[in-house]
């Protein structure tokens, strides 16, 4: 019993080790694809290209799985000597940021469509309200437009949030020691496949729960006063 | 162009072939989970909403849990765990080494545990929307409640939980691809196999796309077809009262 509790521990305290890696995953890539879905956003509103060019990458990036994404990117792009011999080739090597990089390139695709959905949400009337007294463009879109898409958008993006969180696993297909990879190693290691990812569920389930808390909190503080539950 | 036709075509250098038998063990598989994820979903629904505390309770955790570990670790807890556990019962029986398991039948149960969570919420949803007048006036003409389940509930609820279904099937077929890490030879294993052997990923990640965005197309278009046909009697009543 106390060889198994240790041996629990000491599992824990080795998988542990792996997330401050996968929390790197999350916020590096989570902050990129947020970025680049906003200027997709903002895209799509500026030209019809444009428009057809960014919902053609949307449909590609939330219709084929990730992994596939991911060997695409480490793998599939280094076929050809151009790359290979190009200014961006040590990057493209390295497989942490190949793992950033299509898990910013997937969240993007998916973020950009909840936050489509966020601005259609803005009553007309709002916005026309906003111009009646007078806002400019860029008072209307801080005070009236980003706060209501924002919380409107709120919770499906706590859902992508979520679903980023657990994507990171796949980082470890490439090679990547983050909770997942760690967990893999150990379970070759000691044959205990189900207490040491055990562990490791345990781990995401925990950092997930914090998430989940978090973004509620900001709904709430995005809330206005009256309707706070 | 003319040779990355070749290469993934159906002539004797071709990977077509293996390709298309990768694609049609993808379908198979998503089927099977999509099943397994449906009829959990649909008893857990049905649990949720009529169950005990402790019922109840059970059902929370699972949803719970299998929505907030990576699909990748629960693969991996039936590949090697289940594996663990048949190599401890053959130990008994003085058996020795290593099993593995059938990545189909893993695949199938851990994408079917994970989704069913899913399809838990997007069932119970469909249940929810439903106006309670519809039911109360069904319980007011007599109506069993198997009967009422068949003509009302069923229906009216499968109506509003349709979208959300369908989202859950294009998840399945995307989270299949991971079964490969299992060995099974389905899609993206094949398109790993084709990319080591001919040492042409980036063609063999391009063909991977394209059959896995035609298999989501396509049975994205089913799923839209039944939409279409179930909401017929809706615009029907609403072509009457116009």
């Amino acid at each position: 019993m106390m060889a198994e509790l240790s041996f629990l521990l000491d599992v824990t305290r080795q998988l542990l080790g792996g997330l401050p890696l996968t929390i790197e995953l999350v916020t590096v890539s989570v902050a990129a694809g947020a970025l680049l879905a906003v200027a997709m956003a903002l895209a799509r509103s500026a030209s019809r290209l444009a428009a057809v060019i960014v919902s053609f990458y949307v449909f590609v990036f939330r219709g084929s799985p990730l992994l596939l994404q991911m060997f695409f990117i480490y793998y599939g792009l280094g076929q050809f000597a151009v790359v290979r011999e190009s200014f961006a080739w040590p990057a493209l090597r390295d497989p942490t940021f190949c793992a950033i990089l299509s898990l910013a390139l997937n969240t993007a695709a998916y973020t950009s469509e909840i936050l489509r959905g966020g601005l259609a949400s803005v009553p007309a009337g709002a916005i026309e309200a906003g111009r009646a007294v007078g806002m400019s463009r860029g008072l209307l879109l801080r005070r009236v437009v980003l706060p209501l898409a924002i919380r409107q958008a709120l919770p499906a993006y706590s859902n992508e949030l979520i679903e980023m969180v657990k994507s990171t696993s796949l980082a470890s297909i490439v090679t990547l020691m983050e909770v997942s990879g760690i967990a893999y190693a150990l379970v070759s290691a000691t044959y205990r496949a189900i207490e040491v990812l055990s562990c490791a569920g345990a781990i995401y389930l925990v950092l997930i729960v914090l998430l989940t808390r978090g973004v509620g909190w900001v709904e709430n503080w995005l809330s206005p006063a009256g309707s706070r539950a | 162009m003319g040779s990355t036709l070749r290469l993934v075509g159906f002539g004797p250098t071709g990977w077509g072939g293996t390709l298309l038998e990768g694609a049609a063990v993808t379908l198979a598989l998503s089927i099977c989970a999509y099943l397994l994820g449906l009829a959990l979903g649909a008893l857990c629904a049905w649990g949720r909403l009529s169950g005990g505390r402790a019922v109840r309770g059970t059902i929370d955790v699972y949803t719970t849990v299998l929505r907030g570990v990576p699909d990748l670790l629960v693969i991996y807890l039936f590949y090697f765990g289940g594996g663990q556990m048949i190599g401890a019962i053959a130990h008994l029986f003085g058996a020795t080494g290593f099993f593995g398991l059938n990545g189909f039948m893993v695949g199938t149960i851990a994408i079917g545990l994970v989704t069913g969570a899913y399809q838990t919420e997007v069932l119970r949803g469909g249940y929810l929307a439903i106006p309670k007048g519809e039911i109360e006036a069904a319980r007011a003409i007599g109506m069993g409640r198997l009967l009422m389940l068949r003509r009302i509930i069923a229906p009216r609820a499968l109506r509003f939980a349709l979208p959300g279904m369908g989202n859950v099937w294009q998840q399945v077929l995307k989270e299949s691809a991971l079964v490969s890490v299992t060995g099974l030879a389905e899609l993206m294993r094949q398109v790993n196999v084709a990319s080591g052997s001919t040492q042409l990923p980036f063609d063999f990640t391009i063909a991977g796309f394209v059959l896995y965005l035609a298999l989501a197309t396509v049975s994205g278009g089913v799923f839209m077809g039944v939409e279409r046909r179930l909401a017929h009697g809706e615009r029907m009543a609403r072509r009457q009262r116009a």
